[in-house]
């Protein structure tokens, strides 16, 4: 832990806040309807980094686990990196989907695909919603609406349907193949 | 091919002129001319011509077919007996398959095994055998052959027909094959272990009447034979044959035992010849025949050479295990219900896609799991809003299992003291959308003192995975006594900490669930009876109504009685990976003095089916006055009432002494305090 900031597990401060950028993007404005669910208060931590998602009451429980030998409190959303930048974690996906304003929809074809790391291109895009910006934030699910990952829309949504089929309409930012490429790493 | 009624060869029937006439002309027509003239019948060579006529020709005069098991009647040479074989009468126009001269050589391809033995028939060549069913076959094939010809309608078995007679023998051969393999095996191996060829000759001529009974005697190998097979490498099959005649003269050894040697020798010969057959330690072997009768110890070891079936667990916080499978069936998964034991878990046979990569994995539907994994998360039965401790959690399995019953309340504490398979712990956590978890990289015995008071903690011991030789057959030859010792004391001190960390006036828990992949005695048996002296524990019913009772009592030791309710599972029995799982009760937050006064308080805390008779074991080496005290003050009630007023009774005993361990001064202080609270 950086020593200019305190060590405690603690909450985010605004600055942090701020800088979830990406994650506001994919869900807009529904992040209250994160911290305040019918099944109690929801918080974010932060622990080495990375930004976790418990409730208040799994807090309390946790809260005399020495420091050094915690390793995981609930969800981990996503790590800030070196630069204080915030990076989105796959882990995530389950909490987001649902609030998501902005899916698109792959092909079966290039599922796989972009399951194992690659762009989604034209040709494997099936469905995208309307009105979607340039850069914004995105869902990726399947056909049958299972959550794949996340990514960045690379085009907004009448040039998707101008551009031709190897052009890149999706960045890749997450998708659930990292459980098995790598599994390290998520924590 | 239809068969078609041709009402020109409509052959006359019943006592009448016409009948009379036609029917003659019938038969010598048909005893002549090719079947071809009948349509729909396949077209036979001259070769099968000739035969199919001579057959029509034998019929009319033909003597019952018991002749044919006759053992003379042979007129094909056996290529291996090497001997000519006579034949009588009949016979050589019968076996009109093989000319005369070539009979001796001329042999079905069937013939080249030398291991099938039909029980039915009186002879044990195989040539014999084969020779018989033919011949059988053929018999029986004439009789009813000049019936089948003389269908009007043409419509003899034509299917049947299309098969000679020599490819009906030949599958009768290879189901009789498959079937008496084995017996013929045991046959063969009841012989002299030097003489392997020879002895099976000379065996299935004495051997006329008993297949299965084994005349010849079993004889320990020499000492220059075993040097001599000591300086050869090992011949397995050789191997493999005495440990089966080893095994039968050990079952049945007052008849079958050689004079003059003793059951010992028997049983090193055995041991030596399965390490060196299954590549087991001696120890190991030594260990594993204490524990298993001999026959189910072969069973055992056979199955620790084959892999268990590959089985997952539905993720209920996700998805139905009727959703799941209907996906996986679409993915082109091969796979079923795990056994009525389980609604969540399915056994997959086969698949098109690998398991571990499928959408719905990586979605976290579902977890690869081993079967024997679900149960000690059955047995242990969180409920709803509780708080769990997982202590050797890794990777994740059966932490997540307890989270999906949970329905991701309460507070599932993961820890685990490896680092490394910590990664897998969060990141299966996390695939299979578990919120209530937190993870931890404690050692197992600093608990309680990082965190105590749980309602139920599951302790999924390390140990020497004698369970699960068939993922690791390492396993074999890198244990030996001091690993198995260790392993036990860890596992000690792993329980007591486990048992101190839960909280017993809990409301709706108290339990510590132990179990290991380990079937050694003394990893599960032993170390669970040693908690119960030294904590105030008792053993409960897992709720598991298969599996093995754990032993009471085994080589030396004697263990508490209530170990019955203990249980084990065997690759071999139960088709899943070795497992023992115990479930404890905690009945009193006080920690017992290792002081002998205290022995008498824990066996007040047995269980109420036991009468004083249980007790003596313990009661003998420890104070009795006591014990007639601790007697007097309850019976033992599982009832929760019952349980705090023995804590309130005991109480007063407890309070004199001193605490010799300092850093559980505190603890039983505390919950004393919390026991007043909620006594009054």
């Amino acid at each position: 832990m950086g020593t200019h900031r305190s060590e405690q597990c603690r909450a985010l401060t605004a600055s942090e806040d701020g800088s979830d950028v990406t994650f506001s993007c994919s869900i807009g404005e529904n992040i209250q309807l994160l911290v305040d669910r019918p099944d109690g208060t929801y918080c974010f931590r932060l622990h080495r980094d990375r930004v976790y998602y418990v409730s208040e009451k799994l807090l309390k429980g946790a809260a005399s686990i020495p420091r050094d030998s915690l390793v995981a409190l609930g969800t981990c959303f996503g790590k800030f990196t070196k630069t204080q930048k915030f990076r989105l974690s796959v882990t995530a996906l389950d909490f987001l989907a649902p609030y998501a304003k902005y899916k698109v929809w792959v092909k079966p074809g290039s599922e796989q695909s972009f399951l194992y790391g690659n762009h989604v291109l034209k040709s494997g895009l099936g469905r995208i919603t309307e009105n979607t910006a340039q850069y914004q934030g995105v869902v990726v699910y399947s056909m049958a609406d299972i959550p794949l990952g996340f990514g960045v829309a690379a085009k907004s949504t009448q040039d998707c349907r101008k551009v031709d089929p190897m052009a890149i309409v999706v960045f890749h930012q997450a998708d659930v193949g990292e459980y098995v490429r790598s599994e390290d790493t998520l924590t | 091919m239809g068969r078609k009624l041709d009402p020109s060869k409509k052959e006359k029937r019943g006592p009448g002129r016409k009948a009379r006439k036609q029917r003659g002309a019938e038969v010598e027509l048909a005893r002549f001319l090719p079947p071809e003239a009948e349509s729909g019948r396949k077209k036979l060579s001259s070769h099968a011509r000739r035969r199919a006529a001579k057959r029509r020709l034998g019929a009319a005069g033909r003597t019952a077919p018991g002749g044919g098991r006759r053992p003379a009647a042979k007129e094909q040479g056996d290529s291996q007996e090497g001997s000519p074989i006579k034949a009588v009468g009949q016979d050589p126009q019968r076996q009109s398959g093989f000319k005369d001269d070539n009979a001796k050589w001329l042999t079905p391809a069937k013939g080249k095994k030398s291991l099938s033995k039909r029980t039915s028939v009186e002879l044990s060549s195989n040539g014999e055998v084969e020779e018989d069913s033919w011949e059988m076959e053929e018999e029986e094939q004439e009789d009813g052959s000049s019936e089948e010809l003389m269908d009007d309608y043409g419509a003899s078995s034509s299917d049947e027909e299309e098969l000679l007679p020599i490819e009906k023998a030949a599958l009768k051969q290879k189901a009789d094959e498959d079937l008496s393999e084995d017996d013929s095996e045991e046959d063969e191996v009841a012989e002299e272990t030097s003489r392997q060829k020879t002895g099976q000759k000379e065996k299935e001529d004495a051997e006329l009447q008993l297949n299965l009974e084994i005349d010849e005697e079993f004889k320990l190998p020499t000492d220059e034979q075993i040097e001599k097979e000591t300086a050869e490498p090992p011949d397995l099959h050789v191997i493999h044959q005495r440990i089966k005649s080893n095994m039968e003269v050990l079952q049945d050894f007052g008849v079958k035992r050689e004079e003059g040697r003793t059951r010992q020798e028997y049983l090193a010969l055995l041991r030596r010849d399965m390490a060196a057959y299954y590549s087991y330690s001696d120890f190991l072997l030594k260990m594993l025949m204490d524990i298993f009768p001999l026959p189910e110890l072969i069973n055992f070891l056979e199955a620790n050479e084959v892999p268990r079936p590959v089985t997952i667990r539905t993720n209920t916080l996700k998805t139905r295990r009727r959703d799941l499978a209907q996906a996986l069936i679409n993915r082109g998964v091969n796979l079923d219900p795990l056994g009525k034991w389980s609604k969540t878990g399915l056994v997959i046979y086969d698949s098109s896609v690998p398991i571990g990569a499928t959408p719905e994995y990586l979605a976290g539907h579902y977890m690869l799991q081993g079967a024997s994994s679900l149960l000690p998360v059955m047995a242990l039965a969180p409920q709803e809003n509780e708080r769990i401790l997982d202590m050797c959690c890794a990777p994740g399995g059966k932490t997540s299992y307890i989270a999906q019953l949970m329905k991701n309340t309460g507070m599932i504490l993961a820890n685990d003291s490896n680092a490394e398979r910590l990664r897998s712990v969060v990141g299966n956590l996390h695939r299979l959308g578990v919120t209530n978890a937190v993870v931890s990289n404690c050692d197992g015995r600093q608990f309680p003192k990082v965190l105590g008071g749980f309602d139920r903690v599951l302790l999924d011991a390390p140990c020497s995975g004698t369970g699960v030789i068939s993922k690791d057959p390492a396993i074999k030859t890198n244990k030996d006594e001091k690993d198995i010792l260790r392993c036990a004391h860890l596992q000690k001190e792993l329980l007591l900490s486990a048992i101190d960390s839960v909280n017993a006036t809990s409301e709706t828990g108290g339990y510590v669930v132990y179990c290991t992949c380990s079937i050694t005695v003394e990893e599960n048996e032993w170390v669970v009876d040693y908690a119960l002296k030294k904590r105030n524990v008792r053993l409960v019913a897992t709720g598991l109504d298969f599996g093995k009772e754990g032993f009471t009592r085994f080589k030396d030791r004697r263990f508490h009685p209530s170990l019955k309710s203990t249980r084990r599972f065997y690759p071999h029995t139960h088709n899943m990976d070795g497992f023992f799982i115990a479930k404890l009760k905690k009945f009193s937050n006080a920690i017992p003095k290792t002081q002998k006064d205290e022995e008498p308080a824990v066996e007040a805390a047995k269980p109420s089916t036991g009468p004083e008779t249980v007790m003596e074991p313990q009661a003998k080496k420890k104070k009795l006055e006591s014990s007639k005290i601790a007697q007097e003050q309850k019976k033992p009630q599982p009832a929760l009432k019952k349980r705090h007023s023995l804590q309130e009774q005991r109480r007063p005993l407890k309070a004199v002494r001193p605490s010799p361990h300092k850093s559980y001064a505190q603890v039983p202080n505390r919950k004393k305090h919390k026991v007043k609270q909620n006594g009054q």
